[in-house]
């Protein structure tokens, strides 16, 4: 899903400092922690996303960022200059705000030019600049039309323009496209990634849906209660979480809870009341140690026989774990099933099997006896 | 056949739904024509008459087969011809904007913040604006003339603190006046203001924030263009009963503030001229509405007829 033409410039190849440097910032309200001690750096040209649910503080981290909340404690440093003193107006970063924030009096045009006016640009420059902009996102015949006059999409990328105008040093995004209907959303998602691609700016972005942080950001950086659990790129988040909750937040995910049993260096046994758990990779703990599996639902198969001999044979070499149960649900979603199975012992698992053929084996459906089986290269063991 | 069905059907739900609108509208239509438009026309009627001793003579009659239509125009040619009332109508529109100002000075601020106070506040803050109407507004305007007056309340403190030696004249002067007429009507101005502000989207401010406005820029190219249709409402509610305002300037006027309302009653009253008194009316109500109408069709067509 991640949008992967434009890599995430590593430290080394820019030479040293993070472009934005967000040190142990904290931000109270009252006696809450609103923001946490959060530390994140930031290289030039990403697309970086914050990812969470409501009332996780990744709104606070941005509008500190932008200057409408000052932190407790903790500093902000954009390209080695420390910002937390500086009022809104005297940061060189623009925010596309939720919903926009059109000001509703005032024309499209005269939207974008509005922080150039503010900046005492002369008239024909900012002329030119609003007609880039335009072009840019490709408003130019609207452009003496009020926002109200305009759809949900012209007005997002309206928005767009109005925050790219002053070629900011740093693009906010607020639930840029919370605002838009499913199909809309889909399409402009990626738009929306070419546009900040081409200008070149760097970009954090706060949503609460992961499809969005996944198709546009280079990385993610999943928050919860104010901390920040986990930063990746979108593959390393979904394939590798580093704990339960990112795990569940993203995606869709089984989890069985179990203890290690057999710790041996290129694989470890860990036992469930389900089964025994052939984990096709070390982890550090140690035997007897509480850990949870997690089983992306995509990643098992699901049949009515047990795996044939072939398929026993193709796994082999990285284990397999096998469970029986019965399908007690089905959701039929089109290009994928969705099966709930109820296993021997009385738990459930979630298994999709995608829908290559338009008639293809024969359907299983409910009440069938199955077999669930998946690799032990397809577990992730989770100590926390 | 179904689909014919189904046309008619709708066609008369249509047609149903085009007069229940008709017929809403013209509720207050009605009402505006019985106790607005009627009324007017009859003042306007005694304003063209011509008396005969204490009747008013019929501006239609019946001779020799001929209706005869009479207009005596005469009262609009003196209203031009005598300059009391030139001055009249002058110094009317004149205080009534020198109000409309002060009031707007005075409201807007309260309005801002009212508006901008923490939400379980503003219920009791409105009620503060709204208490002086529990009182009577004689009662109210009287009470001025004894804080005003030259042995009044200020003037007697202010002596005694030694910050005077002589008592000010401030009753029956143009700032008695003004301060009486901005006490009654600034809360006219605050309500329409408040209930305009308060709905303001504080997100554009923190986007003009954003896009490098100060917070005075911002107030003056977001909040205050935001805020148009209030300020237009609140002065008209205050300059339109202003001009003809009559009780204020009689208890708290002066020989200097002679206003239309005055004028009038003394044509009424004290000269029983009715036909002048009602011809003053109608240029008065005149002097008010065309310039009113001449804005609203002006606002209309700046705004496209778009949303306010």
């Amino acid at each position: 899903m991640a949008s992967n033409s434009n890599p995430t410039p590593s430290p080394a190849k820019t030479g040293g400092k993070p472009f934005l440097q967000i040190n142990r910032i904290v931000k109270k309200f009252d006696d809450v922690f609103a923001v946490d001690e959060v530390s994140l750096d930031i290289q030039q040209g990403e697309i970086f996303a914050l990812l969470g649910s409501s009332g996780c503080g990744k709104s606070t981290l941005l509008r500190m960022l932008a200057g409408f909340e000052t932190p407790t404690s903790g500093q902000i440093l954009l390209a080695g200059q420390d910002i937390v003193g500086l009022a809104p107006y005297e940061r060189p970063i623009n925010m596309m705000f939720q919903s926009y924030a059109l000001f509703p009096h005032l024309t499209v045009w005269d939207n974008i030019a509005f922080g150039l006016h503010r900046d005492g640009m002369p008239k024909d420059q900012i002329a030119e600049r609003v007609g880039q902009m335009l072009d840019l996102v490709q408003l130019k015949q609207y452009a003496k039309r009020k926002p109200h006059q305009l759809s949900g999409g012209q007005q997002q990328r309206v928005a767009l323009a109005r925050s790219l105008a002053k070629r900011p040093k740093l693009l906010l995004l607020d639930e840029p496209l919370g605002a838009l209907d499913a199909k809309l959303r889909q399409r402009t998602q990626l738009e929306l990634v070419h546009i900040i691609e081409q200008v070149g700016v760097t970009c954090v972005m706060v949503t609460h849906d992961q499809e969005e942080a996944m198709t546009m950001a280079t990385r993610i950086g999943v928050m919860s209660e104010g901390k920040i659990l986990q930063i990746g790129a979108p593959a390393d988040i979904y394939e590798t979480p580093n704990c339960l909750f990112v795990a569940d937040f993203i995606g869709s995910v089984n989890i069985f809870k179990g203890t290690v049993e057999a710790d041996a260096p290129d694989h470890v046994i860990v036992a469930s009341p389900e089964c025994k758990h052939y984990v096709s990779h070390g982890i550090t703990g140690t035997q007897g140690m509480a850990v949870s599996i997690a089983v992306r639902p995509e990643k098992m198969s699901i049949q009515s026989t047990p795996p044939a001999d072939s398929e026993r044979e193709s796994m082999a070499e990285v284990g397999f774990n096998v469970v029986q149960g019965v399908i007690e649900d089905l959701a039929y979603l089109g290009s994928l099933t969705t099966y709930h199975v109820k296993l021997d012992n009385g738990s459930k698992v979630k298994v999709t099997h995608t829908n290559a053929a338009r008639h293809g084996e024969a359907q299983l459906t409910w009440g069938d006896k199955v077999y669930v089986w998946w690799c032990g290269s397809d577990v992730v063991v989770l100590t926390q | 056949m179904a689909t014919a069905a189904l046309k008619s059907q709708s066609l008369a739900t249509k047609l149903t739904g085009a007069w229940g609108r008709t017929a809403v509208i013209s509720v207050p239509m009605v009402f505006l024509l019985v106790v607005f438009m009627l009324p007017f026309l009859v003042v306007f009627k005694i304003s063209l008459s011509e008396m005969d001793a204490v009747f008013f003579k019929d501006i239609f009659t019946l001779r020799d087969d001929v209706i005869v239509l009479t207009l005596k125009y005469g009262n609009y040619i003196s209203l031009t011809e005598d300059s009391l009332y030139f001055n009249a109508y002058f110094s009317s529109l004149k205080i009534a904007l020198i109000t409309t100002l002060i009031c707007l000075a005075i409201a807007y601020p309260f309005a801002y913040f009212m508006a901008r106070s923490p939400a379980d506040r503003r219920p009791a803050l409105l009620m503060l604006v709204m208490l002086p109407f529990w009182t009577s507004f004689l009662l109210r305007v009287y009470a001025w003339k004894m804080l005003l007056a030259d042995s009044g309340v200020f003037n007697n403190a202010a002596i005694a603190m030694g910050l005077i030696s002589e008592p000010l004249k401030m009753m029956n002067t143009p700032f008695s006046l003004v301060l009486g007429m901005v006490y009654t009507y600034v809360p006219f101005m605050i309500l329409p203001l408040y209930a305009n502000l308060v709905k303001m989207d504080l997100r554009l401010l923190e986007a003009a924030l954003d896009l490098g406005a100060t917070p005075w820029q911002a107030f003056w190219r977001i909040t205050v263009p935001l805020s148009k249709s209030g300020i237009i409402a609140g002065s008209m509610l205050v300059f339109i009963p202003c001009v003809g305002e009559f009780v204020i300037p009689e208890l708290l006027g002066g020989p200097e503030t002679l206003m239309i309302g005055h004028v009038l009653w003394d044509e009424f009253f004290s000269n029983n001229d009715w036909p002048m008194a009602a011809s003053v009316a109608v240029v008065m109500v005149g002097l008010i509405i065309i310039p009113l109408a001449l804005f609203n069709k002006y606002q209309a067509e700046s705004t496209g007829g778009g949303r306010a």
